[in-house]
């Protein structure tokens, strides 16, 4: 007998789809952001970020973080997703702390995010030349060669590093490292002092 | 000038004209109190416990233009600040507080009497600092207090290791400070307060709310002049009162939770609102999607961007001082012979006046138990107004907000964001030293009075003659009534057992203790409490324990689906 779930079953008050949905008519669809700011380059000052999106219940999916060729500033580029009022509060609540020098939401416009990947795997017998290969078509690095591994560095977007680890034999993975988006604007949007 | 760190903090003190630091001694701060010891400039007050020395910093800044400072040692002398620092931080008050950290090199060992201080007030200041290098003692002073005072004002913490205090260098405080990544918006935007008064003049049924940025933003007087130049009716939140007189027939009173009929009706029937320094929280609309249920045109006036469309979506946002924004309108409204629509203001004031006509707050004094209700009432006439009022946190709060009238901005000092309890005695002792001489009363509960009582103490040393009026009705009373109305009248320890006896406990601290029980002995009382100039009179009032404060908005509710009285239940 085919299961057919009734409308009454109080277990589509949980389903994804249906949640999605109500939220996209009070259009609050939640969406993917990458917001990118520069900072200070002070102790404490990734804790006044990161203490901000825990504290007020904001997604991090992502967070990279670096000094700039200037060394007194950092420059972050944070992945996060919500309703277009939530990303709204998230840019003012960032440029309301005092250490933040400049934010921009790079996801308003046309944009570049990569992200850095070091994938260990197992590489013996037949799997060595496999491995090989599929790096190659990923154009992938292999950066580290033993008798019966490999480490490949691969840079892309999120769904091409994505579709990489779908790619190869998930029994052959033995771990994956990834390094979080980095995001730049196109052409003329720079983020500057 | 070559002087050790501890000379440092003290000379940037009086460098920012600081006449009192509250504070406490201890281990890490030893340098610090040695240099205070040896000048006359600062005077410091020592407290019984270091969240008194913040609720007295901020009381002292909630009823001047100040900024408040207190001094604190490290571990157990900054956790127990944290209260004092949350409540500043949720009322946006001005206020460093500088607290002794555990010498350089034991920081992060586990030393005795460490803890992250900067880390676990992170989320509770406007900014934090550790200082590393005795030379960033005075730039980081200078860059703290224009911190505090400017822009949506807040605590800001400085936290200098012990051994930074003893070492030394060249003395120079800096005249000037500029954060590159702080420079808050002063001026409003000229085309968006155009395009508000146009609203303004175009509302047919206008109301004005303004919450504690008129208060902070010394914005009283302008926001007066508006709300009767342009003869709309205005409401204050709780944090706000004071910033259009009580008194005024165009006042229309509190709005919110406990809020007036007339406040939450207009609030919620009106088509044109003007929020000035307000920031539309649960407890002043309730729940924001009944408040939405109804068509209205916002706009919005605060320091603050992220303030703006947080909980309501708003249609003409100002991000400006909001006396310099309201000075603004005013100009252009003066500028322009436009004025509103005489005949439709008339008939909102005519429905004004019908919902005014309910008459929310009334309640009768029998000759039986005193009404906490009437308390306010005489002490609001005995005090002609004039008295500054500190309060702590529950039923007592409410109704010193409905019942005592605030005409002057500052007047009213409560914890209203955080809802502190212990706040109103050592608040009232920063009031009472930033204005010595002028009436201070300090309404509590007797709950809330015993999270701070040993504050009596401090005020025996310094002679502060703030009266308290102690409404006491035996329980935790604003517990109590939810407990009463959505608990089943199940009260689950929200009756304060084995209470002292209070005016024998003033007594002991070398007070006057007074306690009433009688409706008749109510205004008498008050006015020999208020003629004692020298002293610290406690007033027990032993008031009706079953009275609840009304109107009432439940949690969540809409604006007008008000409980008026027990007869509503």
């Amino acid at each position: 007998m085919g299961k057919i779930r009734q409308a009454s079953d109080p277990s589509t008050a949980l389903d994804a789809h249906w949640l999605r949905g109500l939220l996209a008519i009070q259009n609050k669809t939640i969406m993917r952001h990458v917001i990118s700011l520069l900072i200070e380059n002070e102790a404490g000052a990734l804790s006044r970020v990161s203490g901000l999106f825990s504290a007020r219940g904001y997604n991090i999916e992502s967070l990279t973080v670096a000094p700039t060729e200037d060394a007194s500033l950092s420059r972050m580029t944070i992945v996060t997703s919500g309703s277009d009022d939530v990303v709204e509060q998230i840019t003012k609540q960032l440029n309301k702390l005092v250490e933040v020098v400049k934010v921009v939401d790079l996801s308003e416009s046309a944009h570049i995010e990569r992200e850095l990947m070091l994938v260990k795997v197992r590489a013996t017998g037949k799997d060595r030349e496999e491995m090989k290969r599929m790096a190659d078509i990923f154009r992938g690095r292999i950066i580290d060669v033993t008798d019966t591994s490999y480490v490949i560095e691969l840079t892309g977007n999120q769904a091409k590093l994505d579709s990489f680890v779908g790619a190869i034999d998930a029994g052959l993975i033995l771990e994956t490292v990834r390094s979080g988006i980095c995001g730049v604007g196109r052409g003329d949007r720079v983020l500057k002092v | 000038m070559v002087m050790t760190g501890a000379e440092i903090v003290i000379r940037c003190l009086q460098e920012e004209k600081v006449d009192y630091l509250f504070g406490y001694p201890g281990g890490a701060v030893l340098y610090i109190y040695d240099e205070l010891f040896k000048q006359d400039k600062v005077r410091h007050v020592l407290v019984r416990h270091e969240q008194a020395a913040i609720h007295a910093a901020d009381g002292y800044a909630r009823s001047t233009e100040k900024v408040g400072v207190a001094l604190v040692t490290s571990g157990p002398g900054a956790t127990n600040a944290v209260t004092g620092i949350a409540t500043a931080f949720c009322d946006s008050i001005p206020m460093v507080v500088i607290s002794g950290q555990v010498p350089s090199a034991a920081i992060g060992q586990d030393a005795f009497q460490e803890v992250d201080t900067v880390g676990i007030t992170r989320p509770c200041v406007k900014h934090n600092f550790l200082v590393r290098d005795v030379r960033d003692i005075a730039p980081t002073i200078k860059k703290a207090f224009y911190l505090a005072r400017t822009g949506r004002p807040g605590p800001v913490l400085v936290d200098i290791p012990k051994d930074i205090t003893a070492q030394k260098c060249e003395f120079e405080y800096p005249q000037t400070v500029s954060i590159r990544s702080y420079s808050p918006v002063v001026k409003g935007h000229q085309g968006q307060i155009k395009k508000a008064l146009q609203l303004l003049l175009e509302a047919r049924r206008p109301m004005i709310y303004a919450g504690g940025g008129v208060v902070l933003g010394d914005a009283a007087d302008k926001l007066t002049a508006l709300v009767r130049k342009l003869g709309f009716p205005c409401t204050n939140t709780l944090m706000g009162l004071g910033g259009y007189p009580a008194t005024d027939p165009q006042f229309v009173g509190m709005l919110g939770m406990h809020g007036n009929y007339e406040a939450n009706m207009g609030m919620h029937y009106c088509d044109v609102l003007l929020a000035v320094g307000a920031r539309f929280d649960d407890r002043v609309i309730g729940s924001p999607d009944h408040f939405a249920s109804e068509p209205r045109k916002i706009i919005h006036i605060d320091i603050d961007p992220s303030s703006i469309s947080k909980r309501v979506k708003v249609d003409v946002p100002i991000v400006g001082d909001v006396a310099e924004v309201l000075g603004e309108l005013l100009a252009q409204l003066e500028a322009t012979s436009q004025r509103p629509d005489q005949e439709s203001l008339g008939s909102w004031w005519k429905q004004i006046d019908e919902w005014r006509r309910r008459d929310c707050l009334k309640f009768t004094q029998g000759e039986g138990l005193i009404k906490p209700q009437y308390v306010i009432q005489k002490l609001w006439e005995v005090t002609s107004g004039e008295a500054f009022v500190t309060s702590d946190v529950g039923q007592h709060q409410m109704w010193a907000a409905q019942y005592y009238k605030f005409d002057k901005p500052r007047r009213w000092v409560n914890s209203g964001g955080l809802g502190t309890m212990g706040f109103g005695l050592p608040a009232a002792m920063g009031v009472q030293l930033a204005h010595p001489g002028s009436p201070v009363a300090c309404v509590t509960g007797e709950g809330s009075i015993q999270m701070n009582i040993q504050e009596l103490s401090t005020c025996k040393q310094f002679r502060l003659p703030i009266k308290v009026i102690l409404l006491n009705n035996g329980y935790l009373g604003m517990v109590r009534q939810w407990q009463e109305l959505f608990h089943g009248n199940r009260y689950s320890e929200s009756y304060m057992d084995a209470l002292p006896d209070f005016p024998k406990l003033a007594a002991a601290y070398g007070h006057v203790g007074i306690r009433v029980d009688k409706p008749g002995d109510v205004e008498g009382a008050l006015r020999e409490a208020f003629k004692q100039k020298n002293d610290l009179v406690f007033l027990d009032f032993q008031v009706d324990a079953t009275e609840n404060v009304y109107p009432m908005v439940q949690g969540g509710k809409g604006l007008t689906d008000m409980i008026l009285s027990a007869e509503d239940l």
